[in-house]
């Protein structure tokens, strides 16, 4: 009990709660008690020590706040993610006409990009013309060459309609004919050959992928040819090569020459090739020959949005196709493809003179 | 160089414990130092923890009677920072020399050891204290560290008058002096 009191005195005198009177007798105390002296001093410094650890906590909290206190006002940052709504708004606020600036600038890119993506990107299928005759040309054709019609009356029945036309050639001397499979849309067929001798045939088979089409002359009036002067190349024609093809944009075969100057066809389609040669609809179906006389594709499509670029498919697709049908259809086991070419080291006007018999006019309809 | 009349204002708030001039002072450095920590093998924690000692350093000194601040502000903060953490990569074996020594500094050596003996200090009366157990600690804590009357702590402690309170504050605080010097003693 003596204890405490005396160290709640020592207290009272620390912290100068003493009135003179008591501190007078204290000191007196503390003077003749060398115990009570030392413990003073004692408690003293150890007081200190704790107004010095208070005084240290309250510090460290009071600096712990400003932190958190900053860094939600976003004054500091830890790199963390921004959360709080004041520090957005803040942003905002700091960054308004920056942004303004970043997103008029990024939206003036973005329309450039999409012009420039818009401008250099692969032109679609649209922009491919097949070279077909429609309709409406062979009309005109009809009208204009209204002679040449009427002999060919006898072949098509009087109530067919007429749904499109193209280009044919013999790839067997017995009457088995190539062309495109988008020439032969309608269900039947006839062939007019480079002299106006119309011939009937029948839709074979039509590959639509790979746009083939195989016509079988089925025609009493047909003799079947002893060989073709031309045969089908199952290698693929170099790039740069020389080509030229026969066809019926009009009603008359026409000669017409350029040279293989893609290994794929439109957008890389790797089943046919590029060539730059003016083709106009009709040639559709049309052989591509190469300076020896070999035919290494069947001109198919043109790009509408480029001047001179024609596609053909790859002659041995021709094999490919016939190669599956002989395994399939007994029909084709018969069926020969020409593989020599006898046209080699003429001029060109005797290669041509040669080949005109054998190239066809295909018109299609549908029979009603 | 004299410290501005602006900056003996805020020094003047900041020994007084002032919130608005501890905030104004940690705004202005905190930034500077944290690129500081992050640009020489710091963490965020790292560049947190320095910056608070150096503002405990600037606290103490601008405590002291004797305190003449004979730079600026962030003078001398960036150089007490830049002690410390160059101390504390060469205790943490981290220590590379990527620090550039092209920043301007002021001595600082001495008031770091103060406050490194302060600090020891400081790390004494906590460990006596929490090794005191309950309610020893939060009756002394009342008492001395927040400074409420044994009238108040006798209630909110539930002692049925202020005396036994007071006497077990007593045997508190005999063992929490005990378990302070004998730290101390061997600190010495």
């Amino acid at each position: 009990m003596e204890d405490i009191l005396l160290l709640e005195t020592i207290e009272k005198y620390l912290s100068g709660q003493m009135s003179a009177e008591e501190k007078r007798w204290f000191e007196d105390l503390r003077k003749k008690t060398p115990e009570i002296d030392q413990m003073v001093v004692e408690h003293n410094m150890f007081l200190h020590q704790m107004d010095f650890y208070a005084d240290r906590t309250a510090l460290k909290h009071t600096l712990q706040h400003a932190h958190q206190q900053l860094l939600n006002r976003g004054d500091i940052n830890e790199g963390g993610t921004v959360s709080a709504k004041g520090r957005v708004i803040q942003l905002w606020n700091k960054y308004r006409r920056v942004t303004a600036i970043a997103a008029s600038v990024g939206g003036g890119i973005a329309l450039l990009i999409s012009g420039l993506v818009a401008y250099f990107s692969p032109v679609n299928h649209s922009q491919i013309q097949q070279l077909s005759r429609d309709i409406a040309v062979i009309k005109r054709n009809q009208q204009y060459q209204g002679n040449l019609i009427n002999e060919v009356k006898g072949k098509i029945p009087a109530d067919a309609k007429m749904v499109g036309g193209g280009t044919g050639f013999l790839i067997d001397p017995k009457g088995y004919l190539v062309t495109n499979a988008h020439v032969v849309r309608g269900t039947s067929a006839v062939v007019v050959n480079s002299k106006g001798d119309e011939f009937k045939a029948v839709i074979a088979y039509t590959d639509a992928e790979k746009d083939i089409a195989i016509l079988k002359i089925d025609d009493a009036d047909f003799k079947a040819f002893r060989a073709l002067p031309y045969g089908i190349r199952k290698q693929t024609a170099d790039l740069g090569e020389e080509i030229f093809t026969l066809g019926y944009p009009r009603n008359e075969i026409s000669y017409n020459l350029g040279y293989l100057s893609a290994r794929t066809g439109f957008n890389g389609d790797s089943v046919s090739f590029q060539l730059q040669m003016s083709a106009n609809p009709g040639s559709s179906g049309a052989p591509v020959l190469n300076k020896n006389g070999e035919v290494v594709g069947i001109l198919s499509t043109r790009q509408a949005t480029a001047e001179g670029v024609a596609f053909a498919v790859k002659s041995k697709n021709i094999y490919q196709l016939i190669d599956a049908l002989k395994k399939d259809d007994t029909a084709f086991q018969k069926v020969k493809v020409a593989t020599h070419s006898s046209l080699k080291g003429m001029n060109r006007t005797n290669q041509v003179k040669e080949m005109e018999d054998y190239v066809f006019l295909v018109k299609a309809f549908n029979k009603n | 160089m004299k410290a501005d009349t602006n900056e003996q204002l805020l020094l003047k708030g900041l020994a007084s414990n002032d919130s608005r001039a501890i905030e104004t002072i940690y705004k202005d450095n905190f930034n500077m130092v944290q690129a500081f920590i992050l640009n020489n093998n710091g963490s965020y924690d790292d560049a947190r923890d320095i910056f608070q000692e150096a503002m405990i350093t600037l606290y103490e000194k601008a405590q002291s009677e004797s305190f003449v601040l004979t730079c600026q502000i962030k003078t001398y903060v960036y150089s007490v920072c830049r002690r410390l953490w160059l101390k504390r990569l060469q205790q943490t074996g981290r220590y590379s020399n990527t620090l550039d020594n092209l920043d301007e500094t002021v001595p600082v050596e001495e008031d770091l050891e103060i406050h490194e003996k302060r600090n020891a200090e400081f790390a004494i009366m906590d460990r006596a204290l929490n090794s005191l157990g309950e309610p020893c600690k939060s009756l002394l804590e009342a008492f001395y560290l927040q400074k409420q009357d044994m009238q108040r702590i006798a209630a909110a402690f539930g002692y049925t008058n202020a005396d036994n309170a007071k006497n077990q504050k007593y045997k508190c605080l005999m063992r929490l002096k005990k378990l302070f010097f004998a730290q101390y003693n061997i600190g010495e």
